[in-house]
């Protein structure tokens, strides 16, 4: 599904990523842990397409093709979804009718029929119910208004209405209180298949309590320094990211 | 202001349009060849605006000044066009009833007069002329001592429109008025278009006023309308500009409310060479309300000014404005919008929004509120923006699959929406939306999505 060698990824003339190798395949939920300023984010932002992040170095491959090469609407049609950290307000774009464009860009990019928006609304009103959504929000303007929680659900309910192949969740559980995290981590286990990939970047333990991963890469200084299973979660939740801290400052004293 | 030390000399192109308002036909209407009268002497006195007076600084005289070639438009106008001119604009057939002028002269053929409602009056200067309350209200809103361009459309105006709704009539379907300028290539054909809405108590009326220029030559529109909205009436009026690129337009909108009276003005410039709209209203009896819209997109060197005014003059009106920008390539607009708060004036509430987007480098927005407040129960905001497409709702959209062309055009679309979403009446709002998507880069996309549900939801 995806691989990703040695990445180096600038922002503002300043390297964050350093090279960062790690390969998904379908049916598999990897988690990418860190501290914050490890570059988490920049990884997720960077495979989604988002302007400002310069590719200095390596290579992506999505579903054997280069995923740099491409726009971001072009990612999105080949099944990629990035869930925001921080979701966009758009006042004067309804929810529903930009969820429908979205949707019929994707289908109409896999040659598939448009959907109308008598099929698409039942559609968004089923996905609406499982995350406990309001109707209501439904009509309003993108985001506009809407609560923290809110807002991550309603990423969690376009994640749902486009059926990615692979789902980039950038802190999706930052800023949950543990009901609205319960109800998130239901949205995307009953999203889970084996033909679905997920990447959940996340501070946070707490989240994976709900959202079991096979696999837990620890980010750290813009490379993975450690991968393992689910219980290397755990471990991280007991002793924190100290020995690392520790080691790096041993590292970036020698340079 | 200088104006007042110095006599004045009127330059050459002055000289040539007062020339050109001395030739009109004359008035059989005493009442009307006095106020002809008045304005000549006015004008000839001023001549066009100095650019260095406040109100003018912006305005865009050069190209005024410069012209030499004004001319008058020729008899024939109307015979000139073809029905399928009118069809092919998207406002047609929003009216119930319609009255078209062809470079200022009423075009019989084009109009519809048949199925005017009973109570309602629709009708040239030229035939009701004599009518008691044309006379009595024409030229007391849109004053011309102060105003050049109003006083050159007083002294030249050769016909108008006339609506007078009795009491307690309510009107349907828009009353439209259209203004087609064909233009000359030999010179700049000069217009004063004209009109008059007298709303009579207890009345509503929706009414579109269209300009419209054919797209083949020069010409020079200096319309003048003025609104009088009776007690408890509601004038829900639309100016729309769909202008050639190399015209003038300088335009006077005036509307005087009286007690619990309901006016809303949108003024929409969808294409235009120099564009000039004062707008103004006298909110002049208790519990009235404005709402004053304007929508301006400029492209190519379009220059768009609207200048603003409110008057709350008695206590308890409230207004509401929202002029919003959308400027492109080298386009140029200034807002400026004054409220005033006379004194006694309680109660006031007032809330003034301008916002511009601008989609290239080299256009240019220019925006400045202007409030006086002489009574000291009042509530007055203003705000204004000037800014550039967000760069993380562009990605939001495309990273959800939207093409980016698209994406641009769902967001602009967005930023209109609540200036269309503002227009009151259906088939108005509805002929807005079809030009502004025609407009549009994509406007197809825009429009699969708002196909099945509400635009501004």
């Amino acid at each position: 599904m995806l691989e990703i060698k040695n990445l180096h990824v600038s922002v503002e003339g300043k390297e964050i990523l350093r090279g960062v190798d790690l390969v998904v395949k379908a049916g598999e939920v990897h988690s990418i842990m860190g501290p914050n300023g490890s570059g988490k984010s920049t990884l997720a932002n960077t495979l989604a397409g988002r302007p400002g992040y310069e590719v200095t170095e390596g290579e992506v491959l999505y579903k054997g093709k280069s995923l740099l090469e491409m726009d971001p609407e072009e990612r999105a049609r080949e099944g990629m979804f990035l869930a925001f950290q921080y979701p966009v307000e758009i006042p004067g774009v309804s929810n529903t009718y930009f969820l429908r464009a979205a949707l019929n860009a994707v289908r109409r990019h896999r040659g598939e029929k448009e959907v109308d928006a008598l099929e698409f609304l039942k559609l968004v009103r089923e996905s609406a119910k499982l995350l406990k959504i309001d109707d209501q929000l439904l009509s309003r303007s993108v985001n506009d208004g809407f609560s923290g929680g809110e807002k991550k659900r309603n990423e969690i309910l376009q994640m749902a209405v486009l059926q990615p192949s692979l789902a980039i969740l950038d802190e999706t559980d930052s800023g949950l209180d543990i009901d609205a995290l319960k109800i998130v981590a239901e949205g995307v286990n009953a999203l889970r298949s084996a033909e679905r990939a997920f990447i959940l970047v996340t501070h946070y333990q707490r989240l994976l309590n709900y959202i079991v991963p096979d696999y837990v890469h620890v980010l750290y200084e813009g490379r993975i320094v450690r991968s393992g299973g689910k219980e290397l979660a755990l471990e991280l939740e007991r002793s924190g990211y100290a020995s690392w801290e520790n080691q790096a400052s041993v590292s970036t004293a020698g340079r | 202001m200088t104006a007042q030390t110095t006599i004045s000399t009127l330059d050459q192109a002055g000289e040539r349009l007062l020339q050109l308002a001395q030739q009109s036909r004359p008035w059989r209407s005493g009442r009307l060849a006095a106020l002809r009268r008045e304005a000549l002497d006015i004008f000839a006195e001023q001549g066009l605006p100095e650019p260095r007076s406040e109100d003018w600084r912006h305005a865009h005289l050069g190209p005024v000044r410069e012209e030499l070639d004004y001319i008058r438009p020729r008899e024939v106008g109307a015979a000139r066009v073809a029905k399928s001119l009118l069809e092919a604009s998207p406002f047609a057939g929003v009216g119930g009833s319609r009255i078209v002028f062809v470079d200022g002269q009423y075009a019989a053929s084009l109009s519809d007069l048949t199925r005017l409602p009973p109570g309602v009056l629709l009708a040239t200067f030229v035939e009701a002329q004599e009518d008691s309350a044309l006379q009595e209200h024409l030229g007391r809103y849109a004053t011309f001592g102060d105003h050049p361009f109003t006083a050159l459309n007083t002294a030249g105006f050769e016909d108008g429109a006339f609506i007078n709704i009795r009491q307690n009539v309510s009107l349907e379907h828009p009353l439209e008025i259209i203004f087609l300028s064909l233009g000359e290539e030999s010179g700049r054909v000069v217009t004063h278009p004209r009109v008059l809405v007298l709303a009579e108590a207890h009345t509503k009326v929706p009414i579109v006023e269209l300009h419209l220029g054919a797209g083949r030559g020069r010409y020079f529109s200096n319309p003048v309308t003025e609104i009088v909205c009776g007690e408890n009436a509601q004038v829900d009026f639309l100016k729309i500009q769909v202008e050639d690129c190399d015209s003038f337009h300088f335009g006077r909108l005036e509307s005087w409310q009286d007690r619990n009276a309901t006016v809303r003005t949108a003024v929409i410039t969808l294409s235009g060479g120099i564009v000039r709209n004062d707008t103004g209203s006298a909110l002049d009896g208790e519990g009235g309300y404005a709402d004053l819209d304007g929508l301006y997109l400029l492209s190519g060197k379009a220059q768009v000014d609207n200048f603003t005014r409110i008057e709350h003059r008695k206590p308890h009106c409230g207004s509401r404005e929202v002029y919003k920008g959308i400027l492109n390539d080298q386009g140029r607009g200034h807002f400026r919008g004054r409220i005033i708060v006379k004194q006694g004036a309680q109660g006031t509430d007032a809330k003034q929004t301008n916002k511009n987007l601008l989609l290239s480098s080299g256009a240019l927005a220019n925006t400045k509120p202007e409030l006086e407040i002489y009574a000291d129960d009042v509530k007055c905001t203003h705000g204004a923006t000037i800014g550039r497409l967000d760069d993380e709702a562009l990605f939001y959209l495309r990273s959800r699959g939207i093409g980016e062309a698209s994406a641009r055009s769902i967001l602009i679309y967005a930023f209109a929406g609540e200036v269309v979403g503002r227009l009151h009446h259906p088939e108005i709002r509805q002929a807005v939306d079809r030009f502004f998507l025609s407009w549009l880069p994509r406007g197809e996309v825009v429009r699969a999505m708002a196909a099945t549900e509400s635009i501004n939801g």
